[in-house]
C-alpha cells in the first residue's frame, strides 16, 4: 500500500491540475469578452456579438468546471494538509478569505447577470457585469498567485514557537516573486486563450464555415499571440533570473546542474540520473546557461551538489521545463507563422488550420508543466524553508485517500473528455447558424437597415 | 481597538461562520431542491426549473466555500477535526457538487439526445450532495464519532435535510413558474414538507435525550422559556404553510412566494435550534470556539475586510435578485 503522503501528494497534485487549466482558460477569456462587448457596443455590428455569444458559452462551461474543481481545493487545504494550515494559517488564511470575499462573490453573482441577463438588464450593466467577471477573475488570480509566491519566497513575518505570524502585509503580498509569477500566469492564460480560440476558429473555417465572426476571432488570436509569445520568453527569462537569486536549488534541477560549475552549458536534452548525479545523453551548447543566467560566459551556477538534503527531485522539474519551454518556442513559430500568411493574403493555408486545430489545447500542457516546474522545484518544502510537504500531511488512513483518488481521478478523466468533446460540438453546431440571425433579442437598433441593406463592414 | 480582544473575535468569527453555514442551506438548498425534484416527466418543465436557479446557483455554492474558508482560516483546529472525522461524506458532497455544477452547462450545449443523460446526472449530483451534507451533520451532531447508532441517525439526518431541501426547492418553483409546473411544485412542496415536519420532530427529539448538554438548554428556566419561542414559531409556520399551499395557486398568482418565506423562516428556526443547542462548542462536546480560534492579528486583518466587503456582496446579490425578479419561464442560455 502506498502511503499517506504520497497518496495525498498524487491527489492534491489531481485536483490542482485539473482546476487549473479552467482558470487558465477563463482568466483572459473574460478579457476577451469584454474587448467583443465593447466593439459591439461602440459599433453596433452583429459580428462582435456573435463573436461574443459563441465564446461566452465557452465561458460559462469552462467557469463552471473552474467553480466546481475549485471547492474540491478549498476543502483539500484542510483535509489534505492540516500542517499546512496550523504552520502558516496566519498568513495563508487571510489572503484565502480576501479572495473569497472580493473575488469568487463578485464573479458568480456577475456572471448570472452575464449569461441570463442580456435582455433582463440594461445595456451598459451588461457590459459593467462582462467587465467585473474580468475583473473578478483577475482578482482571485491575483490573490492565489500571491499566496502560491509567498510559499515559494516567504517574507514578511516571524516565527512564534513554530507558528508564523505577519509582520508586514504589504511584504507578503508583494513578495520577491510575486510580480514575475503573476505576469508570466496571465501572460500564460492569454496565450492559452489565443491558441484555444485560434484552434477552433480554424475548425470552424477548416469545416467550411464562410462567416465573418470566426475570421474576426482567427485574426485577433494569432495577432494577439504573435504579440504575447515573444512578450512571455522575456518575462519567463526575468523570472528565471529571479527563481536564481532565491531559490537557486530549483534552476540547478531545471537546467540539470548536479554539480557546481563555471561556464555551465545549456543542455537542450538529457536523461538525467539521480543514482550517479550526471546526465545521459546529454545534448549540450558550451556555457549557455551561464550566459543566460548570470550574463557571463565563465558564470559560476551552483548544483545540486551544494543542497543535500534540500533538493528537489531533479528529472520531473528537468522535464517539465523543456516541455514548457518547448511548447513555448512553438507557440511563438505558429503565431508568426500564421500571422503573416494571415497578414499578406487574409487566409491560411490548410496546413495551418490543421496545425491551428492541433495545437487549440497546446496552452494547458504548457501551463501545467510550468507548474510543475515551480511547484516539484520547491520540494521538499511546502513553504520554502519554513516547513516541510512531509510535515504538514494529513492522518487521514491512507485507503480512503486511495479511494477518494481513484474516485477523483475518474470523474476528472470523463469531465476531461466531455469537455473537449462539447467543444468542438459547439463549434460544429455553430456552423450550421446563419449569419446574422435578426430574430435574436436584443440585437441592435439598426435591424431594419441591416434587414434591408444586408451587412457590410 | 479595544472591543476586538480574542474573545470577541471568536465569537464575531463564530457568527460569521454560522450566518455563511444559514446562508449556504437557505441559498443552494433551494438550487439543491430544484435538482432534486427535477421533474423528469417534461423537458420544457426541465428547462424552466434549471433556468429559474441559473443565474443564481453559482453564487449560492460560494457561500459554502466562505463557510469552509471561514472556518478553516478561523477555527483551524476545528477545521481540521471536523473535515477529518467527514474525509469521506466531504468527498461524496463534492463529487455531488461537481456533477451538478457541470450538467448546468453541458445539458445545454451538448448534442440534443445527450440532453436528457445531463438532467439525469444533475438530478443525481444534487441528491448525492444533499444526502451527503444532511450525513455530514448527522455526524457532527453525534459528536464526529462513528457507530452503528450515529450512522443510522446520520443517514436518517440525510433524508431529513433531503426532504427540507426538497421543500425550499418547490417554494422558489412556485414563485418562479406558472401553470401546470407551478401545481406540480405546490404537490412536491406539500409532500416535502410532511417529511420536513416529520424529520425536524425526529431530530428535536433524539438530539437532547442523546446530548445531555442540549437537554439541559431546552429545559434550565428562565432561559428555555424564552428559547420556546423558536419551536413554537417553527411549528407554527408549518401550520401556516399547509394551509397556503392547500388554497395556492390563487388568482393573479397573489401568495405565490409566501410558501418560499415560509420555508426560510423554517430554515432560521431550525438552525438557529441547532447552534444554540451546541454553543460555545464548534466541535459538539470537544472544542469550544474559544479553544479553536486562530491568531488575532489575522481575524482582525479579515474582520476589516469582511466589514467592508460583505455590504458590498449584498448590495450586488440585490441587484442580481432585482433584475431576475418574476417567473422564469422567459430566461434562457444564450
Amino acid at each position: 500500500m502506498l502511503d499517506t503522503l504520497l497518496l495525498s501528494r498524487i491527489q492534491f497534485a489531481a485536483n490542482i491540475s485539473f482546476h487549473i487549466l479552467f482558470p487558465t482558460i477563463t482568466i483572459a477569456l473574460g478579457w476577451l469578452l469584454v474587448y467583443f462587448k465593447i466593439r459591439f457596443d461602440l459599433s453596433q455590428h452583429p459580428v462582435w456579438m456573435r463573436a461574443y455569444r459563441f465564446w461566452v458559452k465557452v465561458f460559462a462551461l469552462t467557469f463552471a468546471l473552474g467553480v466546481v474543481s475549485g471547492i474540491t481545493m478549498s476543502f483539500q487545504f484542510g483535509t489534505n494538509w492540516p500542517g499546512f494550515m496550523e504552520t502558516v494559517g496566519n498568513i495563508a488564511g487571510p489572503l484565502l478569505a480576501y479572495e473569497i470575499l472580493t473575488a469568487f462573490f463578485l464573479e458568480a453573482t456577475m456572471l448570472g447577470i452575464m449569461l441570463f441577463g442580456f435582455n433582463k438588464v440594461p445595456r451598459w450593466l451588461h457590459t459593467l457585469a462582462t467587465l467585473l467577471v474580468a475583473i473578478g477573475t483577475t482578482l482571485s488570480a491575483f490573490w492565489i498567485l500571491v499566496l502560491n509566491s509567498w510559499m515559494q519566497t516567504p517574507v514578511g513575518f516571524e516565527m512564534r514557537d513554530g507558528v508564523a505570524h505577519a509582520t508586514d502585509w504589504l511584504a507578503i503580498i508583494f513578495n520577491p516573486s510575486f510580480p514575475y509569477r503573476f505576469t508570466h500566469m496571465l501572460l500564460a492564460s492569454a496565450l492559452t486563450v489565443c491558441f484555444l480560440v485560434a484552434g477552433i476558429s480554424a475548425y470552424r473555417l477548416y469545416r467550411g464555415d464562410n462567416k465573418k465572426a470566426p475570421r474576426l476571432t482567427l485574426k485577433t488570436a494569432l495577432f494577439t499571440a504573435a504579440v504575447l509569445a515573444p512578450t512571455q520568453a522575456f518575462v519567463g527569462d526575468l523570472h528565471g533570473l529571479n527563481t536564481l537569486q532565491h531559490q537557486p536549488q530549483k534552476i540547478a534541477a531545471m537546467e540539470g546542474i548536479w554539480h557546481t560549475q563555471q561556464g555551465a552549458p545549456l543542455v537542450l536534452f538529457a536523461i538525467p540520473d539521480a543514482e550517479t548525479q550526471t546526465n545521459r545523453f546529454a545534448l549540450e551548447i558550451p556555457k549557455l546557461a551561464s550566459l543566460i543566467l548570470t550574463h557571463d560566459l565563465n558564470g559560476e551556477l551552483k548544483g545540486i551538489n551544494e543542497f543535500p538534503d534540500a533538493h528537489p527531485p531533479v528529472a520531473p522539474v528537468f522535464y517539465s521545463f523543456r516541455v514548457m519551454v518547448g511548447i513555448g518556442v512553438l507557440m511563438l513559430a505558429v503565431a508568426w507563422w500564421c500571422s503573416l500568411r494571415l497578414y499578406r493574403k487574409g487566409e491560411l493555408s490548410p496546413l495551418q488550420y490543421k496545425v491551428l486545430i492541433g495545437m487549440s489545447f497546446s496552452g494547458w500542457i504548457a501551463t501545467l508543466a510550468g507548474w510543475y516546474v515551480t511547484e516539484i522545484g520547491r520540494q521538499p518544502y511546502l513553504v520554502y524553508g519554513v516547513l516541510k510537504t512531509s510535515d504538514a500531511v494529513t492522518t487521514v488512513a491512507s485507503e480512503q485517500v486511495a479511494l477518494t483518488l481513484i474516485m477523483y481521478l475518474a470523474l476528472y478523466v470523463v469531465l476531461l473528455l466531455a469537455y473537449v468533446k462539447t467543444l468542438f460540438w459547439l463549434a460544429k453546431r455553430a456552423i450550421e447558424v446563419e449569419e446574422y440571425d435578426l430574430s435574436l433579442p436584443g440585437l441592435p437598433e439598426q435591424k431594419a437597415k441591416l434587414a434591408n441593406e444586408g451587412v457590410e463592414a | 481597538m479595544n472591543f476586538l480582544t480574542a474573545e470577541n473575535l471568536a465569537l464575531v468569527f463564530a457568527g460569521l461562520t454560522a450566518l455563511a453555514v444559514l446562508l449556504y442551506a437557505i441559498l443552494d438548498g433551494y438550487d439543491l431542491g430544484v435538482g432534486i425534484t427535477l421533474p423528469m416527466q417534461q423537458e420544457a418543465w426541465r428547462d424552466t426549473a434549471i433556468a429559474s436557479i441559473g443565474p443564481f446557483w453559482d453564487a449560492n455554492e460560494t457561500w459554502l466555500v466562505l463557510a469552509v474558508g471561514l472556518l478553516l482560516v478561523a477555527f483551524p483546529a476545528a477545521h481540521s477535526a471536523i473535515l477529518h472525522a467527514l474525509y469521506l461524506p466531504a468527498a461524496l458532497l463534492l463529487i455531488g457538487l461537481i456533477l451538478r455544477g457541470v450538467a448546468f452547462d453541458f445539458r445545454a450545449k451538448v448534442k440534443p439526445e445527450r440532453k436528457i443523460r445531463w438532467d439525469w446526472t444533475f438530478k443525481f449530483g444534487s441528491l448525492l450532495a444533499t444526502f451527503s451534507q444532511g450525513f455530514m451533520l448527522g455526524i457532527y451532531v453525534m459528536g464526529l464519532e462513528y457507530s452503528v447508532g450515529s450512522v443510522v441517525f446520520a443517514s436518517f439526518s440525510g433524508l431529513c435535510v433531503t426532504a427540507a431541501y426538497a421543500m425550499i426547492g418547490n417554494a422558489w418553483l412556485i414563485g418562479k413558474t406558472s401553470g401546470d409546473l407551478q401545481r406540480h411544485a405546490i404537490r412536491q412542496c406539500k409532500l416535502a414538507g410532511v417529511w420536513t415536519l416529520a424529520g425536524i420532530l425526529a431530530v428535536s427529539a433524539i438530539n437532547p435525550l442523546v446530548n445531555a448538554n442540549v437537554y439541559q438548554v431546552w429545559t434550565e428556566p428562565p432561559l428555555a422559556y424564552l428559547f420556546a419561542a423558536i419551536p413554537l414559531l417553527c411549528f407554527a409556520m408549518f401550520a401556516l404553510g399547509y394551509l397556503a399551499l392547500k388554497r395556492l395557486p390563487l388568482p393573479d398568482d397573489r401568495g405565490a412566494w409566501l410558501p418560499f418565506f415560509i420555508c426560510k423562516v423554517i430554515f432560521v428556526c431550525s438552525f438557529v435550534g441547532l447552534a444554540l443547542s451546541f454553543y460555545p462548542f464548534v466541535v459538539p462536546n470537544q472544542m469550544t470556539l474559544y479553544e479553536a480560534a486562530s491568531s488575532k492579528e489575522s481575524l482582525t486583518i479579515i474582520f476589516f475586510g469582511a466589514v467592508v466587503v460583505i455590504p458590498i456582496i449584498a448590495a450586488y446579490t440585490a441587484v442580481a435578485y432585482y433584475a431576475f425578479r418574476g417567473k422564469a419561464d422567459g430566461l434562457k442560455y444564450y
